[in-house]
């Protein structure tokens, strides 16, 4: 019925860009236009709160949804938008893994293959290569039912890689897993796409994992993308609030700067921070791995109200004032003990400070 | 778009298929109906004529038995049977099931086995007292009919509602201290009232509609059914026929819809 | 001790029922295999009254069999991809179609009768074929089959099923026929089983669309009871339940593998 262009193997699959990409069900917008420019070979998280829209851009991309206008999203500058996913030649991996019943692990990672009419022997040996890759040789004839979680999503891996995508697609791979095999097929997956070399986008809720798998991260709030950016540059200086309190844990001290200086609020012990600029209300964030402690002088002292051991370090609450609650990381080797006062300062090159709207 | 075609492709046998032999053929029955001597009048013949009224009438209290009858066995027995485990069980539910599949004519012929001249019931009767007793004919034989086909449906129905009650609510309304009446009253059938709408409606309906079980029981009773054979058949009056095939389409498609929605609220509501 | 009472009288209720239901069954066999069934099991059993029903009705069991084997090829073809739109479609039209498809288990099937005989009355050929009955027999059973594939689809993820296979390259009628057919079996087999049991049963709009030449088993067993002997009656009645119950019995294990399947 269809006969497919023959595939070109790159090493690194295409180009994605979109222009004033946008969605709505029913008049309500879920992907406000967006523009995003994913080179050859990158590996682009979408990070957000469920809700965000990154799943209708993921769907979007791979041709499951339909774009409000034409000509939104190019592979290697060529437009794809009317192509239905069937003919996109893009590889997806599911949440639920949508692996099929009703064949075996090596009939899944060879269906692609099989569509296409790969003669059977090659079919075969591509398999077994793909089905190697992941280390799921021994399970080749097994039903589907009859393999572990982690095996399943790496079939679906597999599956997805077998038919040498131009873009790989990638849905909260790992949502369906145990923390603990998540965690190590994460450092997989990363390894493996990274081998490949394939271009590839990836939607998660967890940040973890996106700092883990992304070349980039795109942050996603309410339809919009909020912040695009490398990993170090989305945690170490995010873009708005909304950013920096989905990645990471970030501390807010909120008072007035009088002449270069700040002044807590409501603090019983005055404290001071030298931040420099003009007077003015604000609010610094900084991440709890920016407080160290310091002599008491010019420094910032709180009652300590809880610790939590984390192995190399240690997690405290730390109470400024009634209304200023800090959590600090400490090496762990620092004996504190709750109730105590504790005197801290912030690295000044770690302090963020918002535009505070008027 | 490829994939609308793709549906347009998988619906169009069934459409095809519906316009033809259901959608079709219905219009055409209408149309018969209101082209009778009488006219539009003629829908109207199953109230007007004192014969087919008193048929309906009879019809209708047939079935409002029978669904009292068939509900109030099949509930116990199903409540019976949903926490008991036994050894042919499996077997007993068989057999009790089995009755589903069996035409109208079959079930007949079950009662005239049962109640008829050379029946079980008069053979007993004969050794016991010396009276051959033969009701298979009668409209209590037409009821047991009735009721030999109606139980399985209900039965299976309710039984399905019986096994998903969570046994913990009859335990906590009897750690609460409630009698087995008030148990009944306010924690089990008030579960089962979904299923028994909808068995209770089907059973309704189907006893409205049964023409097989009537027709082999030869009695002369005429129920509704039976009067649209012989109007058709030997009185060759198919505008009668079809207005009197009409109303009791609408009488059994009613009373599924409404027993339908009811059930659906209920769902909803609890 | 009341409850003890109470659940006594349900199991006193519950046997006389499963009696009710069971005796005259098993009556019919014995009557179908005595002798004389007046004179009781003392004259003997004979396989006679069988061999005189196979001589005089044999061609009605065929007939039986070619019917519901036609239902069953056409309520596939029509069911279950019609099923499957719907499912896809989804919303107020595919439930207002789904009504529609039921009417038929909804009216009485003489109403249904009559109004396929003044429709087609007229078309000869197809008036006297035995096409005519399956026709109403596949209006009566469709609803059936596409319960049970539509019920089997709603448990399964279809549409993820249907995007992975999408994903992967396969044309909308490959992905119908590699990943949903395959998956929904239980459901087409549960129809499957239900549709043949149906049409061999089916008496109300059979006995208006029949045609002398076009008689199924149980037009031939009306037919019997009202003319023939308790014994021949009743030997006609063991062919039909040798006839159904292995089908019922199958519908059963159907269910109860499907029911293990999904809960495992």
């Amino acid at each position: 019925m269809n006969t497919h262009a023959p595939m070109v193997t790159t090493r690194s699959g295409a180009s994605i860009a979109t222009r004033r990409l946008s969605k709505s069900f029913n008049g309500t917008t879920v992907l406000h236009p967006t523009d995003l420019e994913i080179p050859a070979g990158q590996i682009l998280v979408l990070l957000g709160p469920s809700g965000c829209g990154k799943t209708t851009l993921l769907r979007l991309i791979a041709g499951l949804e339909q774009p409000d206008g034409p000509d939104m999203i190019r592979f290697d500058g060529e437009d794809v938008s009317g192509v239905p996913i069937e003919k996109r030649n893009v590889g997806m991996v599911f949440q639920s893994y949508a692996l099929f019943p009703n064949m075996t692990v090596a009939e899944n990672v060879g269906y692609g293959l099989k569509v296409r009419k790969v003669e059977r022997a090659q079919r075969e040996a591509e398999t077994r290569r793909l089905l190697a890759l992941v280390g799921l040789e021994e399970y080749a004839d097994r039903r589907i039912s009859a393999v572990s979680g982690g095996q399943r999503q790496r079939t679906a891996l597999a599956r997805a890689l077998a038919i040498k995508p131009r873009v790989l697609l990638l849905d909260e791979p790992l949502a369906a897993l145990d923390a603990v095999l998540r965690e190590r097929l994460r450092v997989e997956i990363g390894l493996l796409l990274r081998e490949f070399g394939i271009t590839a986008v990836y939607v998660t809720h967890d940040q973890a994992e996106a700092m883990a798998i992304g070349d980039r991260i795109a942050v996603m709030e309410k339809g919009r993308i909020a912040q695009i950016d490398v990993p170090k540059e989305i945690y170490h200086r995010p873009a708005n609030d909304f950013v920096a309190d989905f990645v990471g844990t970030m501390n807010r001290i909120a008072g007035r700067v009088e002449n270069g200086l700040l002044n807590i609020h409501g603090g019983e012990t005055m404290a001071r921070l030298n931040v420099g600029g003009p007077d003015r209300a604000t609010t610094l964030c900084f991440r709890p791995e920016a407080a160290r402690l310091a002599s008491a002088n010019g420094a910032i002292s709180a009652r300590v109200a809880a610790t939590t051991f984390f192995g190399a370090t240690q997690r405290l609450v730390a109470e400024v004032s009634s209304e200023c609650r800090l959590q600090l990381d400490l090496p762990s080797n620092v004996s504190v003990t709750p109730g105590q006062i504790l005197a801290f300062e912030i690295d000044p090159a770690a302090i963020i400070e918002f535009q505070t709207e008027a | 778009m490829n994939s609308r075609r793709f549906d347009f492709f998988l619906i169009l046998p069934l459409a095809i298929f519906t316009l033809a032999f259901l959608i079709l053929p219905v219009a055409r029955l209408i149309a018969e109906a209101g082209s009778g001597p009488q006219g539009l009048a003629g829908f109207l013949v199953i109230l007007t004529e004192a014969r087919f009224r008193n048929s309906l009438i009879v019809t209708l209290l047939l079935a409002i038995v029978t669904t009292v009858a068939t509900l109030a066995v099949a509930t116990i027995a199903a409540q019976t049977l949903a926490n008991r485990r036994f050894t042919g069980r499996g077997l007993l539910l068989s057999m009790l099931t089995f009755p589903l599949a069996f035409p109208g004519v079959v079930v007949g012929f079950m009662i005239i086995l049962f109640g008829g001249r050379l029946g079980l019931v008069g053979s007993v009767t004969k050794s016991l007292v010396g009276t051959n007793v033969v009701f298979a004919y009668s409209l209590f034989g037409l009821f047991l009919g009735y009721l030999y086909f109606s139980v399985p449906r209900v039965l299976l129905t309710i039984l399905a509602a019986a096994e998903k009650l969570d046994p913990s609510l009859v335990e906590a309304a009897r750690s609460l201290g409630a009698s087995p009446f008030a148990i009944q009253r306010d924690v089990v059938l008030p579960a089962l009232f979904p299923a028994m709408y909808t068995g209770g409606a089907l059973c309704f309906a189907t006893a409205m509609g049964a023409f097989g079980t009537a027709f082999t029981l030869a009695t002369n009773i005429d129920v509704v059914p039976l009067l649209i054979y012989t109007e058709f058949t030997l009185a060759t009056n198919a505008s009668m026929a079809a207005a009197i095939s009409i109303a009791l389409g609408l009488i059994t498609w009613a009373a599924l819809a409404i027993a339908r929605n009811r059930a659906m609220r209920d769902v909803k509501g609890g | 001790m009341r409850r003890q009472w109470t659940s006594t009288a349900g199991i006193v209720i519950t046997a006389l029922l499963s009696l009710f239901l069971v005796v005259p069954v098993l009556l019919s066999v014995y009557a179908g295999l005595a002798v004389n069934y007046a004179r009781g099991p003392s004259a003997g059993f004979t396989l006679d009254w069988v061999g005189q029903v196979w001589g005089l009705y044999a061609d009605t069991v065929w007939r039986s069999l070619v019917v519901a084997l036609l239902t069953l090829v056409v309520t596939l073809l029509i069911g279950v991809p019609g099923a499957y739109a719907l499912v896809r479609k989804g919303g107020r039209f595919a439930r207002a179609v789904e009504e529609i498809v039921t009417l038929p288990v909804a009216v009485p099937g003489l109403a249904l009768a009559l109004a396929l005989i003044l429709s087609y009355g007229g078309a000869g050929a197809f008036r006297q074929s035995t096409l005519f009955v399956v026709v109403g027999h596949v209006l009566f059973t469709l609803p059936f089959m596409m319960r049970s594939v539509i019920a089997v689809l709603e448990t399964i993820d279809w549409r993820t099923l249907d995007e992975g296979a999408a994903s992967l390259g396969a044309p909308a009628w490959r992905r119908f026929i590699d990943v949903i057919l395959p998956n929904v079996r239980p459901g087409i087999v549960a129809g499957a089983l239900t549709v043949v049991t149906l049409s061999i049963g089916e008496f109300n709009l059979t006995w208006m669309m029949h045609t002398p030449m076009t008689k199924t088993l149980p037009v031939g067993l009306a037919d019997a009871y009202a003319s023939m002997r308790l014994e021949i009656a009743s030997a006609y009645t063991i062919v039909f339940l040798v006839m159904v119950i292995p089908l019922l019995i199958g519908v059963q294990l159907v269910a109860d593998f499907t029911e293990k399947r999904t809960a495992s």
